[in-house]
C-alpha cells in the first residue's frame, strides 16, 4: 500500500474536507497534477476542474473552482474560494449555466466579456462532470 | 414634588424601555451566538491563508511587484466597516474615530468604500468623500461581497488611481471585548508579516506553478479577499456584541430608575394618605 499524507481542503466558511489519503488528482492553471506523498514543495493556482480524493480503499470526487494549493512534502493545503460535494450540486441548473456560457460565447458581441464566459463554462462544465461520478 | 400620577406616568414610561431594551438585548445575544459560529469556522481558512501568503512573500523578497511595492499615488482608499443600526454604544463611533484621529488620513487623499450606513453618514456629514456604498453586504456578508469588492479596489489600484488601502474594522476578541482596528491592505509590507515565520516550513525551499510573479498575480486578490470576507464576518460578531452590551447596561440602568422611581412613588402617596387623615380628623373635631 502506498504512503499516506494529509490532506486539508479549506472553504471560507468551513473545513471542507481533512484526511489521510494515498493521491490528490487537481487541475491548476498549468495543467492536471497528481500528488504523492514526497512531492516537491510547490504552491500553485487552481483552475476548475474535478478534484480526486484517493482514500485508502475509496475515491472521492468535488468540483473544485478556485483557489490555490499548497504542497509540502506530507502534506497538502488547498484553499478552496468554491468547492462542492458532487451531492451538492444542482444539475439542472449546472446545466443551465454551461448552455448560457456557450451562447454567449458564439454570439461574440463587443459587450461579452469573454474570459468570464469562458471560465463560467469551465465552472459548469466541471458541476457536471463531478455530478456525474 | 411631583403628584403621583406623573411619577406613575413616568415609571410606565421607563418599564416599557426596559421591555424593548430587553427584548433588543435576546435578539442581539441570538444573533451573537450564530455570527460567533460562522467567524470561528471561517478562522481556520484565514489563518491558513495568512501562513501560506506569509511564507510565500518571505521567499518571494525581492521580486519586483506592483502589489509588493509602494505607489507614487497619494490616494488612499479606506474599507469601512459599521453596521446598518446603532444602539450598539460605541461601536460605529470608534471605527470612525479611526480615520478621523488618524494623522496620516489627509481629508482630501482619501476614499472612503463605505459597509454600513452609520460609518458613511458620519464621514460623509465629516466631508470624506465616499467612492462606494455597499448597506447591504453587512446584512448577510458573502464570500462573493468581499470578491466584488477587492476586485473593484484592485482594478483603481492598478490604474493608481489610489496608492494604498486601508481596512477599518472592528475585531472580535471575545463576547465583552471587541477591539476597533486599522488594517494596511496594499501594498503588502514584507516586514509586517515577516514577524510571524514559523520555522517548519522554512525548510523546504518553494516551488511556484505557474513562476512567482504570476502566482503572485493570482494569490494576493484572494488574499485580499479572504482579509475583507474575514473582517465582514468579525465585524458582525463585534456589532452584536457591542449591541448586546450597550442594551444589557441601559436593562440595568432602567431597573434602577424604576427602583428610585416606586420610591418616591411610595413616598408621595404615603403623604398623600396622611394629608388626607389630617383633613378628616380636623374636620371631624372642628364638627365636634
Amino acid at each position: 500500500m502506498a504512503d499516506t499524507f494529509t490532506l486539508k481542503i479549506i472553504a471560507p466558511d468551513r473545513e471542507f474536507y481533512e484526511g489521510d489519503v494515498e493521491m490528490v488528482e487537481l487541475r491548476t492553471t498549468e495543467g492536471e497534477i497528481g500528488v504523492y506523498k514526497g512531492h516537491i514543495p510547490l504552491t500553485a493556482v487552481i483552475a476548475p476542474g474535478i478534484v480526486r480524493i484517493h482514500e485508502p480503499g475509496e475515491v472521492k470526487y468535488a468540483a473544485l473552482h478556485s483557489g490555490f494549493v499548497e504542497i509540502l512534502q506530507d502534506s497538502v493545503t488547498i484553499l478552496a474560494e468554491v468547492v462542492e460535494w458532487p451531492e451538492e450540486i444542482d444539475v439542472n441548473r449546472a446545466e443551465e449555466a454551461k448552455v448560457r456560457a456557450e451562447r454567449r460565447l458564439t454570439e461574440h458581441d463587443s459587450a461579452t466579456n469573454i474570459p468570464r464566459a469562458e471560465l463560467a463554462l469551465k465552472r459548469a462544465i466541471a458541476r457536471i462532470e463531478a455530478s456525474h461520478k | 414634588m411631583a403628584s403621583m400620577r406623573d411619577i406613575k406616568r413616568r415609571k410606565t414610561s421607563v418599564q416599557s424601555t426596559q421591555q424593548i431594551t430587553k427584548a433588543m438585548k435576546l435578539v442581539s445575544t441570538v444573533k451573537l451566538q450564530r455570527a460567533k459560529t460562522a467567524a470561528e469556522r471561517s478562522k481556520v481558512y484565514f489563518n491558513a491563508m495568512y501562513d501560506t501568503v506569509s511564507s510565500m512573500l518571505a521567499k518571494a523578497g525581492n521580486i519586483d511587484h506592483p502589489y509588493l511595492k509602494e505607489s507614487e499615488s497619494e490616494k488612499k482608499a479606506v474599507i469601512v466597516i459599521t453596521s446598518n443600526r446603532g444602539l450598539a454604544g460605541g461601536y460605529n463611533s470608534n471605527v470612525v474615530k479611526l480615520i478621523t484621529n488618524n494623522e496620516d488620513m489627509n481629508k482630501d487623499d482619501v476614499a472612503i468604500y463605505a459597509i454600513g450606513k452609520k460609518g458613511r453618514d458620519t464621514l460623509a456629514r465629516k466631508g470624506y468623500a465616499i467612492k462606494g456604498e455597499y448597506d447591504e453586504v453587512i446584512n448577510a456578508p458573502l464570500y462573493a461581497d468581499a470578491h466584488a469588492l477587492c476586485q473593484e479596489l484592485l482594478e483603481s489600484y492598478s490604474n493608481g488611481e489610489i496608492g494604498e488601502i486601508y481596512l477599518a474594522y472592528t475585531e472580535f476578541k471575545n463576547t465583552v471585548s471587541q477591539v476597533p482596528k486599522m488594517l494596511k491592505l496594499l501594498p503588502v509590507s514584507i516586514d509586517e508579516i515577516e514577524i510571524k515565520q514559523d520555522s517548519s516550513k522554512e525548510k523546504a525551499l518553494m516551488n511556484f506553478e505557474p513562476n512567482e510573479e504570476d502566482a503572485l498575480d493570482l494569490i494576493v486578490p484572494k488574499y485580499v479577499t479572504s482579509i475583507i470576507y474575514g473582517a465582514l464576518i468579525e465585524a458582525v460578531a463585534s456589532e452584536n456584541g457591542a449591541r448586546m452590551q450597550a442594551m444589557d447596561s441601559a436593562t440595568s440602568n432602567a431597573e434602577e430608575m424604576i427602583q428610585t422611581l416606586e420610591l418616591s412613588y411610595n413616598r408621595a402617596r404615603q403623604g398623600h394618605i396622611t394629608q388626607e387623615l389630617t383633613e378628616i380628623i380636623g374636620g371631624a373635631e372642628a364638627l365636634s
